[in-house]
């Protein structure tokens, strides 16, 4: 039985509730476009049964033997359907940011200001992480 | 019952174990043809050449449901999270390179971590005070951890990933947990912060306040643990529960949520990483999830009957002979 002060707070529930309308629909959208993509209606950028040439290689040899996207490339080729699987595993990876966006006005509100700059920087940091700026050396 | 399930479970792995070193087997050769681009790094665009694969492209996606939908039930009945036995296993016994394996692990672990999460904040265990700072520090090393993997050759990844899965062997072998943590004084830092809280604890019919101390010290660990998750792909939650538990003195309830949401933000940062470089493969991704989250559903069930301890005694062995796969294979002593 929870009392008034086990409950939980205001943004908390907030970002619970879009989390779960979140995950729900990012995992629906993940398995029906994969689904769409093995029955072969949208054909793939790779051949399904390619794929196993080159599942073994390094992601960066991968990239270099087919001319694969990478960044935000992925969305230009959403008409294919491995790239169309990109939809949903974008949408669960964009969650939280989405998550954080909806409890900042809450914390402004409620004048908690080191956890509304927390959430700024957090989605400044996330956004950092899914803008594709970030390249990775060492190949 | 119980012996039915184990026996059940038993069975499950063996056939398991059957495919995955048939099909390593079947295509060690291929494997191998290819992976010698990789090794090479070769900086001209590389023109790979066909190899001759006896196993049809289905049987991968499929042994890997098949594998995953296992490992979710070991997850929960061991208390791990589905990405510390995803990686170092199919990373280890299946042909797919490590760059992608890890890519999935860490989808693996977000989702688990996005399908717990409501239901942990809406019963006030995981708590967002306690877990947006530390998520800060934990994210932004993510994508330090992140870069740096996928910067690094396989050989020294699994190297690493080998000598951190014995490590956190060691760590689940040997670990006290403490229900109820006493914490004489929240730090400054905790204090200023507000991480506190007051949570029902059904087992004892009470409600229970707490907070943190230690909380510099906790976080600097954070840097390492989110550092380790980007760089191999783990779900951290085998250094986050410790760490809030033990050095931060949270209840174990909230450490397990709270470190359970976190996996959620943490591990957003590296599979944007990942995602990016283009280190996802959908037929890989899709049936790991899927499957990992059934079997999760399906431990879920189990563990009411289980015996706690043989089975993480299981997890144990299975980590410890994943992790020396993993560390072999780096050395090139078990290829």
């Amino acid at each position: 039985m929870s009392s008034e002060k086990t409950k939980a707070s205001e943004e908390q529930m907030a970002y619970a509730k879009v989390l779960n309308f979140g995950m729900w629909l990012g995992l629906a959208v993940l398995i029906v476009t994969f689904f769409i993509y093995l029955s072969g209606v949208m054909p793939g950028f790779v051949k399904i049964d390619d794929l196993p040439k080159y599942w073994t290689m390094r992601v960066h040899d991968y990239n270099v033997a087919l001319n694969a996207p990478t960044g935000w490339g992925w969305a230009a080729l959403v008409g294919k359907g491995d790239y169309l699987n990109f939809v949903g595993i974008a949408m669960l990876s964009g969650l939280t940011i989405l998550c954080y966006l909806v409890i900042l006005p809450i914390l402004i509100r409620k004048k908690d200001t080191a956890y509304a700059v927390i959430a700024v920087v957090e989605v400044l940091v996330l956004s950092l992480a899914a803008s594709g700026l970030l390249k990775v050396g060492g190949h | 019952m119980t012996q039915r399930y184990a026996l059940l479970l038993i069975v499950m792995i063996a056939i398991a174990g059957i495919m995955t070193g048939g099909i390593a087997v079947a295509s060690s050769a291929p494997a191998a043809a290819v992976q010698g681009h990789g090794d090479s790094h070769a900086s001209a665009p590389v023109v790979p050449e066909a190899p001759k694969s006896t196993t049809p492209w289905w049987v991968w996606p499929l042994a890997l449901f098949i594998v995953t939908f296992i490992l979710g039930i070991l997850a929960v009945l061991g208390g791990v999270g589905g990405g510390v036995l995803f990686v170092p296993i199919v990373g280890g016994f299946f042909p797919f390179n490590i760059d992608f394996v890890r890519g999935a692990g860490l989808l693996v672990a977000l989702a688990g971590a996005l399908a717990a999460g409501p239901g942990l904040l809406k019963r006030n265990l995981a708590s967002i005070r306690l877990a947006l700072p530390v998520a800060l520090i934990a994210s932004s090393a993510a994508i330090v951890g992140a870069m740096i993997g996928l910067a690094l050759k396989p050989n020294v990844v699994n190297t690493l990933l080998g000598t951190t899965i014995l490590f956190i062997v060691a760590i689940m072998a040997t670990a006290k947990k403490s229900d109820f943590p006493v914490v004489p004084k929240p730090d400054n830092l905790a204090q200023s912060l507000g991480i506190m809280g007051i949570y029902r604890e059904e087992s004892i019919g009470k409600d229970v306040e707490w907070t943190v101390h230690k909380t510099p010290m906790g976080l600097a660990l954070f840097v390492v643990i989110g550092i380790m998750a980007g760089m191999f792909g783990l779900g951290a939650g085998w250094a986050n529960v410790p760490v809030l538990n033990l050095l931060m003195g949270a209840p174990l309830k909230i450490s397990v949520a709270t470190s359970k949401f976190l996996l959620s933000i943490t591990d957003t940062s590296a599979a944007w990483v990942y995602l990016n470089q283009g280190a996802v493969l959908p037929m890989i991704v899709v049936p790991s999830l899927v499957g990992i989250m059934l079997g999760s559903m399906i431990g879920v069930k189990i563990l009411a009957k289980s015996k706690p301890k043989a089975i993480k005694w299981m997890v144990i062995g299975l980590l410890l002979f994943a992790g020396l796969r993993s560390l072999l294979k780096g050395l090139g002593i078990w290829n």
